[in-house]
C-alpha cells in the first residue's frame, strides 16, 4: 500500500529525516516510535503533504502512484488521513459545514452523490456512535473551545467519517487521560479492517498496549534503526531509548 | 474663527521673538546647532501654534499654554546656587550618577563626583557640539523632524544647550545615569532644552530623568531628545514628572534602533500642569525590541497626553506599548499610539494597550490608538478600556472587611503596578511605588520635594 | 454541499457579473453644476417649495466646503462640473401594472435577480428599484398601506406627503454635514421614503435595489426612514453598476429616526463596480448614513458587508440620543486588487444608560488599503453608557494594507468603553488542515474568511447572508497567489 524508500527530508536547510525505509500492507498496524526531535512528525506531515518540508532525496509510492507529486487534499481524497499532532482552530467555521464539505470532497472524488443535509446528519450519528463520540459538535467552530482530549476523539471522528485507506496518528495519545485514550483506541480499533493500514506514531508504549501493532520501528535522528515485533514496545518502555542510542554509537 | 486669528497674533509674537533674540542666539550657539535655525523656525512658523484642528495635537490645545508672556533666556545663568542645596534626589540607595539641569542648561560643576567607564561622555551639549561638532552633526537632527511637528521646530530655532551622553561600543554602564531638570527662573519662563544620546554597538545604559519645578513662576519647558541605539545596545529611558501644575512640559523623545536592540522607555507623571510626551521610535534593523510604557495621575485641572509612534521598520521586531491614566477631578488625558508595520516588516509582533481610570464625572479621557499594517504576516493588536474601578472586585475586598478607601486604593495600584514591575531599577521602582501611594492616598497635594512647598 | 459547488464555480467565474448595461431611453440633463442646475432638478421633479430652498440652502454650503482629505484615501481630483446631475429612464417612471414598464428595464432587474413581479419574488421582500437615482418600481405597497406603512420613492413622498418628509429630511444628516452629504441634498434626484406608524411590526423586508446605468452620471439617492413609536422594520439596500472605465460618483445619503421604543435594523451588500484588477473605473462610494434614536429605548443596527467600488467612504452612525437607546455596527469591508476603503462608524452616546457594539471585520487583499475609522464619543450626560468595539483585520498577500483609526472620548465615570484590534492572515495550518481532508485551498479560503466574518454576516437577513457569503467568496477571486 505505501513504500518509502530511502526517504530524506529537510526544513530550512536542516536535515531532519536521514534515508527512510517502509513498507506497509494492507491491514498491518505499524507503530512509529522514538525519543523527542527524532523525526516521527516530520514523517507524519511529510505522508500527509505539508509542504514546509523539503524532500532532498527518495520516494514515496502509494497505491502505485508517486505520492510525492500530489496536493494534500488529493492524498486525503485517496484515501491518507493525518490525525493531527496539535489540530488547528478555525474561528467562525461550523464544525458540522467543515465535516459535511470534506465529506461530499470524498464522495464527489469517488464519484458519488454528494449526501444532503439529512443524510449527512445521519452518517454522522452513525460514525459517532462506532466512535463512542460524545463531544457536542453542533454550533461550534472547528476545534475552537475544545478540550485537548476532545479534539483528539474529535480527530478519530474525522477518520471514521472519511473513511481513509492509510490513517496515520501523530501522538494522538499526547495529553489524554486514561478514559480518553480508551475512547480514542476504541474508535481506532473500530474501523480496522483488512483493507485499511494504520501507522501510530507515538512516545510511549502505553497507546500501544490498546492499538496492538504488527510492526514496531524506531526512529532515531532521521533513520529507522531498529525494526521488530509488538515485542520491541515493552522492551522500550521498560528500557528508554538509551540502550538503542548506545547501540547505534550515540553518546549518551 | 477666533481661535485662528489669535493663534497667528501668537505666532507673530514668537516670531518677533525669535528674530530679536536671532543675533544673539547664533553668537552664543555652537555653529552645528546655528545652520539648522532658520529652516527650523520657518517650519514653525508654517505650521503655528498646535490647535485641535492639527490631527497629532487633536486632544491637546496650545495655545493658552502661548499666551502667557515668556522670558526667552538665550544665555546660560552664573552658577549662583548650590543645586543640591536647592534640590537634593531622595531615592534611597538609588546610586546613580547624578548630573543636574537648570532651565535647560548643563552645570558641570554640580557634576563633580561623577565617575563614568572610560570612553562614556556625559556633558553639556553645548561644550560637546563647540569641541565635537564631528560627533554632534553626524546625529543631531536626523530624528526629530522639523517640518512634522511645531514644538519640535520650535526646540530646534531655540536649541543651545542640553545633555549630551555618548557610550561607546560594548560599554556597559553599571550605575544608572540620573539627569534631574530643574526649572528655577525669577521671571514666567520659556526653557528650550535639547539632548542627544548615542549608544554604540553593544553597548548598555539605564538613564533616569527627573523633571522638577523649583518655583511658582509659569514655565513652558520645551525638551527635545535624539536617542541612538546601534545594533545589540541598550537603552532604558526612565522618566518621572514632578512639575508643579503651572508648567507646560512638551517632551519630544526620538529613538533610533539598529538590529538586537532593546529599548524600554517608561514615563510616569506624577505632578504637571500640562504634559506632552511625544515618543517615535524607529525600528531600523531585525531582531529589536521596544517597550514603550507609561502612567499618569492626574487630578485638579492637569492634562496629560502621550503620544507615541512606533515604526516597524524591518522584519522580526517586537514593540509593546502600555499606557495607563488615572483621572481625577477635572483632568483630562489622551492617548495616541500609533503602529506602523512597513512591507517589509514580516513576523513583527506588535502590541499596545491603553487603559483608563475615571475617577469623577468631570474627568475626561480621549484615546486614539491606530494600526496601519503593510505586511501580512504579522501579530498586532491593541486594546483600550476608559472605565472605573472595578465594583465587583471592590465588593469583594470590602466583603473581607477593607475599608472602602483602602480597597479603592488597593485597586489603583493594583491598576499601576503591570506598569511600575516594568522599572528594572529596584531602587526607582520602590520610589515610584512610594510616591504613588502617597499620591493616590491624597498626602501629596502638590508635587514631590518642591523646594518651596508652594500649594499649586 | 450544493451551495459550496455553486460558490466554488462562481468563484472561477473571472468578471463582475452585474457588469452589463442596459440601453434604455434616458433623459440626462447637461454635465456641469451651478443654481439652475439645482433649480431644474427641483422643477422636473416637480416638488414642493419647502425643496427648493433645502436645495439652494445644501448648495450654497456646499460651495463653501472643501472635498476631506483626512481618510486613509488617495482620492484623485473629481471634476463635478463634468457629471451629469439628473439621469432617469426616459419613459415616465409611474406605472399603473408592470406591462407599463419598459421591457429593457424589467429584464435587467431579472437579470439582477431582483424580479419586479410580486408573485415571482422572494417571498416576504417588498422593494424599491431604483435606476440612476429614479425609483421606477416599488413591490407590495399595497399589502403595506393596509398596515398604515408608507413604502415608496423619495419623489411620490414629496408629493403624497411633503408634511412628513419636511419634518424628517435633514434631521439626521443636515445639509451642511459634510462636503458629499451637501451635494446629495442639492442634487438628489431620487430615493426610497418610509414611514413606519406607531406601534406597527412591518410584516416583511423592505428593500431598495440600487442600479446605476448610464454613463457619465453621479448616482446621488437619499434614504429616509422614519420609525414611529413602538414600531419596528428590517430594511435591505444592494446596488450594482456596469463596468466602465472611468470612475463614477455615488454620493448618497441615509437617514434615519427612531421615536420611542422603535427599532430599525438596515443591512447593505455593496456591490458597486470595484474597477478592473488594474484598478481602472470603478464607483466612488461616499455615502453618508446616519441613523438618530430620538426616543427612549429606540435602537437603530447597521450591518454592512462592503465588497464593492473603487473607493469607499462610509461611516453609518448612530446618535444615541434617547435615554437607554441602542446603536449597533455590524461591518464586512473586503478590498481586493487596487480597491481602497476608508469606513467604520461613530457613535455618539448623549442620552443616559445608552449602549453601543462596533463589530468591524476588514479583509484586504491584492494591493488594496482597508481602514477602519470610528468614534466613540461618551458626553458628559451620557452617565452608564457601554461601548464594545471589535475591530479585526485580516490581511491576504503581502502588498495590502490594512489600518485601523479608532477616537475614543469618554466624558463620564460611569461609562465603560472598551476597544479591541487585531490583525492576523489566515494560517496555512488552516489550510493544510482543511487540505488534509480533501478541501482545496481556494475552497478553503472561502470558508476560513467567511468564518472570520461570520458574527456580521448572522446579523444579516438570510437571502442577504447567503448572497453575501457567495460575494465574499467572489471577490477574492484571483488573490490567491
Amino acid at each position: 500500500m505505501l513504500s518509502i524508500k530511502n526517504l530524506c527530508v529537510s526544513i530550512e536547510g536542516k536535515e531532519i529525516l536521514n534515508g527512510i525505509n517502509l513498507e506497509i500492507k494492507p491491514g498491518e498496524i505499524h507503530a512509529i516510535m522514538g525519543p523527542n526531535g527524532s523525526g516521527k512528525s516530520t514523517l507524519a506531515n511529510v505522508l500527509a503533504g505539508r509542504e514546509d518540508y523539503e524532500i532532498t532525496a527518495g520516494e514515496i509510492t502509494y497505491m502505485g502512484e508517486d505520492l510525492m507529486e500530489m496536493a494534500p487534499e488529493d492524498r486525503a481524497r485517496k484515501g491518507i488521513f493525518l490525525s493531527f499532532q496539535y489540530p488547528v482552530e478555525i474561528p467562525g467555521v461550523p464544525m458540522v459545514n467543515f465535516l459535511k464539505t470534506a465529506v461530499n470532497e470524498h464522495r464527489k472524488f469517488k464519484g458519488e452523490k454528494p449526501l444532503t443535509a439529512g443524510e449527512f446528519l445521519k452518517v454522522m450519528r452513525e460514525k459517532k456512535a462506532l466512535v463512542e463520540m460524545d463531544t457536542e459538535l453542533t454550533n461550534r467552530s472547528v476545534n475552537e473551545g475544545f478540550s485537548g482530549g476532545e479534539k483528539k476523539k474529535n480527530e478519530i471522528f474525522q477518520m471514521a467519517l472519511l473513511e481513509p485507506k492509510l490513517s496515520i496518528l501523530d501522538e494522538t495519545d499526547s495529553g489524554l487521560d486514561i478514559d480518553a485514550l480508551r475512547t480514542v483506541a476504541h474508535g481506532v480499533n473500530a474501523l480496522r479492517s483488512k483493507d485499511n493500514a494504520t501507522i501510530v506514531v507515538t512516545h510511549y508504549q502505553r497507546l500501544l498496549d490498546y492499538i496492538v501493532p504488527d510492526h514496531v520501528h524506531v526512529l532515531l535522528k532521521g533513520r529507522i534503526v531498529k525494526s521488530a515485533g509488538k515485542e520491541l514496545a515493552l522492551e522500550l518502555e521498560e528500557k528508554g531509548y538509551d540502550w538503542i542510542k548506545k547501540e547505534n554509537g550515540e553518546q549518551v | 474663527m477666533n481661535a485662528v486669528t489669535e493663534n497667528n497674533d501668537l505666532s507673530l509674537r514668537l516670531t518677533e521673538q525669535y528674530n530679536t533674540l536671532r543675533d544673539s542666539l547664533k553668537e552664543s550657539g555652537a555653529p552645528v546647532l546655528n545652520i539648522h535655525r532658520q529652516k527650523a523656525f520657518r517650519d514653525f512658523v508654517a505650521q503655528g501654534i498646535p490647535t485641535r484642528k492639527v490631527e497629532n495635537y487633536k486632544y491637546t490645545n496650545l495655545q493658552p499654554a502661548f499666551a502667557k508672556e515668556f522670558d526667552f533666556p538665550v544665555r546660560k545663568s552664573a552658577n549662583d546656587f548650590q543645586l543640591e542645596e536647592k534640590f537634593k534626589c531622595d531615592v534611597p540607595q538609588i546610586n546613580t550618577h547624578v548630573v543636574t539641569m537648570r532651565n535647560g542648561w548643563f552645570y558641570a560643576e554640580a557634576n563633580e563626583a561623577v565617575q563614568l567607564p572610560e570612553g562614556v561622555i556625559l556633558d553639556s551639549f553645548e561644550n560637546v557640539a563647540r569641541t565635537r561638532p564631528d560627533l554632534v552633526e553626524k546625529f543631531y537632527g536626523k530624528l526629530a523632524d522639523t517640518s512634522a511637528d511645531a514644538m519640535v521646530a520650535l526646540n530646534t530655532a531655540f536649541a543651545q544647550d542640553g545633555y549630551f551622553l555618548y557610550v561607546p561600543k560594548n560599554v556597559a554602564v553599571e550605575q544608572p545615569l540620573q539627569i534631574i531638570n530643574l526649572l528655577q527662573a525669577p521671571k514666567d519662563t520659556y526653557v528650550t532644552q535639547r539632548n542627544l544620546i548615542v549608544v554604540e554597538e553593544g553597548a548598555e545604559v539605564k538613564l533616569i530623568l527627573c523633571d522638577h519645578t523649583l518655583n511658582l513662576q509659569n514655565y513652558f519647558f520645551n525638551n527635545a531628545t535624539e536617542a541612538f541605539i546601534g545594533s545589540n545596545a541598550s537603552l532604558d529611558y526612565y522618566t518621572v514628572q514632578n512639575q508643579h501644575n503651572k508648567a507646560v512640559s512638551i517632551n519630544s523623545v526620538f529613538v533610533h534602533q539598529e538590529q538586537d536592540s532593546h529599548l524600554t522607555s517608561n514615563t510616569v507623571s506624577l505632578h504637571g500642569g500640562l504634559i506632552r510626551n511625544n515618543l517615535r521610535v524607529e525600528l531600523d534593523g531585525q531582531n529589536c525590541e521596544a517597550n514603550m510604557f507609561g502612567l499618569s495621575f492626574l487630578d485638579r485641572k492637569q492634562h496629560v497626553d502621550n503620544f507615541t509612534q512606533i515604526i516597524h521598520g524591518q522584519p522580526h521586531c517586537e514593540s509593546n506599548q502600555l499606557y495607563k491614566n488615572v483621572l481625577d477631578d477635572e483632568s483630562t488625558g489622551a492617548f495616541s499610539g500609533r503602529i506602523h508595520v512597513k512591507r517589509d516588516a514580516q513576523k513583527t509582533n506588535a502590541f499596545q494597550r491603553n487603559n483608563n481610570l475615571l475617577l469623577t464625572d468631570k474627568a475626561q479621557m480621549q484615546t486614539k490608538p491606530q494600526l496601519i499594517i503593510e505586511a501580512d504576516d504579522v501579530k498586532c493588536s491593541h486594546g483600550a478600556t476608559i472605565g472605573q474601578i472595578d465594583e465587583e472586585a471592590l465588593f469583594y475586598l470590602r466583603s473581607r472587611g477593607i475599608e472602602e478607601k483602602q480597597a479603592r486604593l488597593i485597586m489603583m495600584n493594583a491598576f499601576s503596578y503591570e506598569v511600575v514591575q516594568t522599572i528594572k531599577v529596584e531602587p526607582l521602582r520602590d520610589r515610584i511605588n512610594e510616591l504613588i501611594e502617597r499620591r493616590l492616598s491624597g498626602d501629596v497635594g502638590r508635587c514631590h520635594e518642591c523646594a518651596y512647598q508652594c500649594d499649586c | 454541499m450544493e451551495e459550496q459547488d455553486k460558490l466554488l464555480n462562481e468563484v472561477t467565474q473571472r468578471e463582475y457579473q452585474y457588469g452589463f448595461y442596459t440601453d434604455i431611453e434616458m433623459d440626462i440633463i447637461e454635465k456641469g453644476l451651478n443654481e439652475d442646475v439645482v433649480r431644474t432638478i427641483w422643477e422636473k421633479k416637480n416638488e414642493p417649495d419647502f425643496m427648493l430652498e433645502f436645495r439652494l440652502n445644501a448648495y450654497r454650503k456646499w460651495l463653501k466646503m472643501e472635498m476631506p482629505d483626512w481618510a486613509y484615501l488617495k482620492i484623485p481630483p473629481i471634476d463635478f462640473q463634468a457629471i451629469s446631475y439628473f439621469a432617469a429612464p426616459k419613459k415616465k417612471p409611474q406605472y399603473e401594472s408592470l406591462d407599463e414598464v419598459d421591457p429593457e428595464l424589467l429584464e435587467t432587474f431579472n437579470k439582477l435577480g431582483i424580479p419586479l413581479e410580486e408573485q415571482k419574488h422572494l417571498a416576504g421582500v417588498a422593494v424599491d428599484a431604483v435606476i440612476d437615482s429614479v425609483s421606477v418600481k416599488t413591490t407590495f405597497k399595497e399589502t403595506l398601506a393596509e398596515k398604515g406603512i408608507i413604502f415608496c420613492s423619495f419623489s411620490e413622498a414629496l408629493q403624497e406627503h411633503p408634511d412628513l418628509v419636511k419634518k424628517y429630511i435633514g434631521m439626521a444628516v443636515p445639509v451642511g454635514d459634510n462636503y458629499f452629504a451637501a451635494l446629495n441634498s442639492a442634487v438628489f434626484s431620487d430615493g426610497s421614503f418610509c414611514y413606519i406608524p406607531k406601534g406597527v411590526r412591518c410584516p416583511m423586508e423592505l428593500s431598495t435595489y440600487f442600479r446605476i446605468n448610464a454613463a457619465n452620471t453621479g448616482q446621488f439617492e437619499r434614504t429616509l426612514i422614519v420609525a414611529d413609536e413602538g414600531s419596528y422594520v428590517s430594511y435591505l439596500e444592494g446596488c450594482t453598476a456596469p463596468m466602465r472605465d472611468e470612475n463614477q460618483l455615488h454620493a448618497a445619503v441615509v437617514e434615519i429616526i427612531a421615536l420611542d421604543n422603535a427599532e430599525v435594523k438596515y443591512s447593505t451588500v455593496q456591490n458597486w463596480y470595484p474597477g478592473d484588477k488594474d484598478g481602472k473605473g470603478g464607483i466612488y462610494n461616499f455615502v453618508t448614513k446616519r441613523g438618530v434614536c430620538r426616543g427612549v429605548s429606540s435602537k437603530i443596527s447597521w450591518t454592512q458587508v462592503e465588497t464593492g467600488s473603487a473607493i469607499t467612504w462610509k461611516y453609518p452612525s448612530c446618535i444615541l440620543l434617547g435615554d437607554n437607546s441602542v446603536g449597533e455596527f455590524y461591518s464586512v469591508a473586503l478590498t481586493n486588487h487596487h480597491q481602497q476603503a476608508d469606513t467604520g462608524t461613530k457613535m455618539i452616546h448623549i442620552g443616559k444608560n445608552t449602549k453601543s457594539t462596533i463589530v468591524s471585520k476588514g479583509i484586504s487583499a491584492g494591493v488594496s488599503d482597508n481602514s477602519y475609522r470610528g468614534l466613540v464619543k461618551v458626553l458628559p450626560g451620557a452617565v452608564n453608557s457601554r461601548n464594545f468595539s471589535q475591530c479585526d483585520s485580516l490581511l491576504m498577500g503581502d502588498k495590502c494594507g490594512a489600518h485601523t483609526f479608532p477616537y475614543i472620548e469618554v466624558g463620564n465615570k460611569s461609562s465603560i468603553v472598551e476597544h479591541e484590534a487585531t490583525t492576523s492572515k489566515i494560517g496555512e495550518d488552516q489550510i493544510f488542515y482543511c487540505n488534509q481532508r480533501g478541501i482545496s485551498t481556494e475552497d478553503a479560503i472561502g470558508m476560513i474568511v467567511n468564518g472570520y466574518a461570520r458574527e456580521v454576516l448572522n446579523k444579516l437577513p438570510m437571502e442577504f447572508a447567503v448572497e453575501a457569503q457567495k460575494l465574499l467568496a467572489i471577490s477574492l477571486e484571483g488573490s490567491v497567489g
